[in-house]
């Protein structure tokens, strides 16, 4: 409870500042509809206003500054505006009955979730194997390490469309294939890099101990470098589902997809719906929110009975 | 990294000669014809050498040590940092290879000892697993050991109240004090029953207080299950309080400079430390260790 004020304080903060940029966002849109229904406006014509700041404009019109929060199509909707499209697009709709509607975000989430949750699975499996190879053997860690690194330096969005292309050139006609590529390979990273850390993080001495007892390698492996990392895995994973969350949506963006919350951006793009756009984003954000916190709770009870204190 | 790849290139033809060497060595710790067996020591180190290749040149961390450690006698090794005291107790634990010279523990191979889990090892830090409970760190050595599971708890119960933890067996180890955890970690190494305990400054974290309880607790345990301890400290009370036999060394490069068989009796209460010949030893000791520093000016 003692941290509800500043983090209220700190959301109160952003909703404030997009409530007073949405204003100068939209006033020149707001004034050109203004002058199709004939109102008198300071200067008079579009062309006449392209020479004044949005501040002059607003200084200078103040009677039609309200207008700019009450459009149709805004440059910048206001909170509420989103709030309303997103309540419109996912509860109203779950409330009809038409959750699974094109229309609904709730669908489009779904699709991507179901993308993001295979590529983590996918993008995870491969971390933890490439990490145990890199901690066990020198040959896979001179040779693997540096194009993980490299990996990451491509950007996704100029490997997704290659993706794409081979996966479909292989016959695999299904867009979950490919988008689950694409976002495992931005989620393998951070969990092969906090794997290797986790695992090399015994210090020597309790390397030493098993040394004493005679262990193999495997018991060394199952009994102290597994336990280790947990940690560092659970942290890992945290970033790892946001990074195959993103590269889900990546994924959805140039392949032609009609589906998904990265295809609904791209639609609200093209068809000039900046709402959609908004309400996707938001909605995208709090799909992110809820896998992090889904890990995290997973994250407290492992270690809490680990006997760890999270 | 850089030294130790090069510590691993010298070391395969200095461990074919000590492997050489081995096979004297079994025959001269043979016993005699006639002789007692019991005689026999547990440890024997003969001129044994061990130098690390580092960076700035190699580091003599052993040069030409002998020393028989027989059965039931409590050894200490002292001296300053760098003398070698730790590498040599590594040493009897496999832990690192001397590159020449020979040793024997139990009668083989230090490798063979390790493989025949012939020793307790404690290290410096207690080292427990912060995942397991204290049960489960002593239970530790006797999963890889492959014990049942009767025999595990059995074996957990018996050496928590030798070490006086009795009921904190259930407990995670950051429950406990470093004391405690100290003693958690002496009843791990003592928990598959091995002959020999080789300790590395196992109270050297520890206050005076604690220490002093410890080492008493210590020598009962040692009173009591007749092992051979082996004991690394740097200081003197503590030495000459616990041991048998004192091992003084001396560093550049690390050396024994005076091996002292105590006189004091096998029962020693605190107190035992205002004798005039606890203060006797223990002024010996202090000279070795002054006539060492004197050797290297």
């Amino acid at each position: 409870m003692r941290n509800a004020l500043p983090v209220l304080t700190v959301l109160l903060a952003i909703l404030a500042i997009w409530y007073v940029a949405v204003a100068p966002m939209n006033i020149r849109v707001a004034l050109d509809q203004a002058q199709r229904g004939g109102a008198e406006l300071q200067p008079a014509t579009a062309l006449e206003r392209q020479e004044v700041s949005v501040w002059a404009l607003m200084l200078r019109n103040p009677g039609h500054v309200a207008q700019a929060y009450a459009m149709e199509r805004p440059r910048l909707p206001t909170p509420g505006q989103v709030a309303v499209e997103l309540w419109n697009t996912t509860a109203d709709m779950a409330l009809n009955g038409r959750a699974m509607s094109k229309r609904s975000l709730i669908y489009h989430g779904w699709i991507t979730l179901q993308s993001t949750l295979w590529g983590f699975a996918l993008g995870t499996t491969l971390g933890i194997l490439g990490a145990v190879a890199i901690v066990y053997s020198r040959v896979v860690d001179m040779s693997l390490m540096p194009w993980a690194i490299i990996s990451q330096t491509v950007p996704i969005v100029a490997l997704a469309p290659m993706i794409i292309v081979v996966s479909s050139q292989l016959g695999i006609s299904d867009r979950t294939v490919p988008k689950a590529i694409i976002s495992a390979y931005l989620c393998y990273f951070p969990v092969l890099v906090g794997m290797v850390k986790g695992l090399r993080s015994p210090a020597h001495a309790q390397l030493d101990l098993l040394k004493t007892y005679n262990a193999s390698g495997f018991q060394a492996f199952l009994k102290l470098r597994l336990p280790a990392s947990v940690p560092y895995l659970f942290t890992s994973l945290k970033v790892g589902i946001a990074a195959a969350l993103v590269g889900t949506i990546v994924g959805e963006l140039p392949t032609g997809a009609i589906s998904g919350l990265g295809a609904r951006i791209l639609i609200g793009d093209q068809f000039g719906t900046p709402l959609a756009i908004w309400a996707a984003l938001l909605a995208a954000a709090v799909l992110a929110g809820a896998l992090v916190t889904l890990l995290d709770l997973a994250q407290r009870i492992t270690l809490k009975r680990m006997g760890m204190q999270a | 990294m850089q030294s130790m790849g090069e510590a691993d290139l010298i070391r395969p033809p200095a461990a074919s000669q000590y492997c050489g060497q081995q096979e004297t060595t079994d025959v001269t710790t043979q016993p005699a014809p006639g002789a007692p067996v019991i005689s026999a020591p547990v440890i024997s180190a003969k001129g044994l050498d061990l130098t690390f290749q580092t960076g700035d040149g190699p580091v003599h961390a052993l040069r030409d040590v002998s020393l028989d450690i027989n059965r039931g006698d409590f050894v200490s090794f002292i001296g300053p940092s760098g003398c070698g005291k730790t590498t040599f107790l590594r040493v009897m634990a496999d832990l690192e290879q001397p590159t020449a010279g020979q040793i024997s523990v139990n009668g083989a191979s230090p490798e063979a000892a390790r493989k025949a889990r012939a020793y307790g090892y404690v290290f410096q830090a207690a080292g427990l697993y912060p995942w397991r409970t204290i049960g489960g760190n002593i239970r530790l050595p006797l999963e890889i050991m492959g014990y049942a599971r009767a025999e595990q708890d059995a074996r957990v119960r018996r050496v928590l109240e030798l070490v006086e933890l009795g009921g904190f067996e259930k407990k995670y180890p950051w429950q406990l004090s470093g004391g405690m955890q100290q003693r958690a970690s002496i009843a791990r190494a003592l928990a598959f029953d091995a002959d020999i305990l080789l300790m590395d400054e196992p109270f050297g974290a520890l206050d005076e207080i604690v220490r002093d309880h410890l080492n008493e607790q210590l020598l009962k345990l040692w009173d009591r299950t007749n092992k051979t301890i082996c004991f690394v400290t740097h200081s003197i009370p503590e030495a000459v309080y616990l041991s048998t036999k004192i091992v003084v060394m001396s560093p550049r490069p690390g050396r024994i400079t005076d091996v002292i068989d105590s006189p004091l009796p096998r029962e020693r209460p605190l107190e035992i430390r205002d004798s005039p010949e606890f203060i006797e030893i223990a002024h010996r000791v202090r000279d070795g260790l002054r006539a060492g520093h004197a050797y290297d000016d």
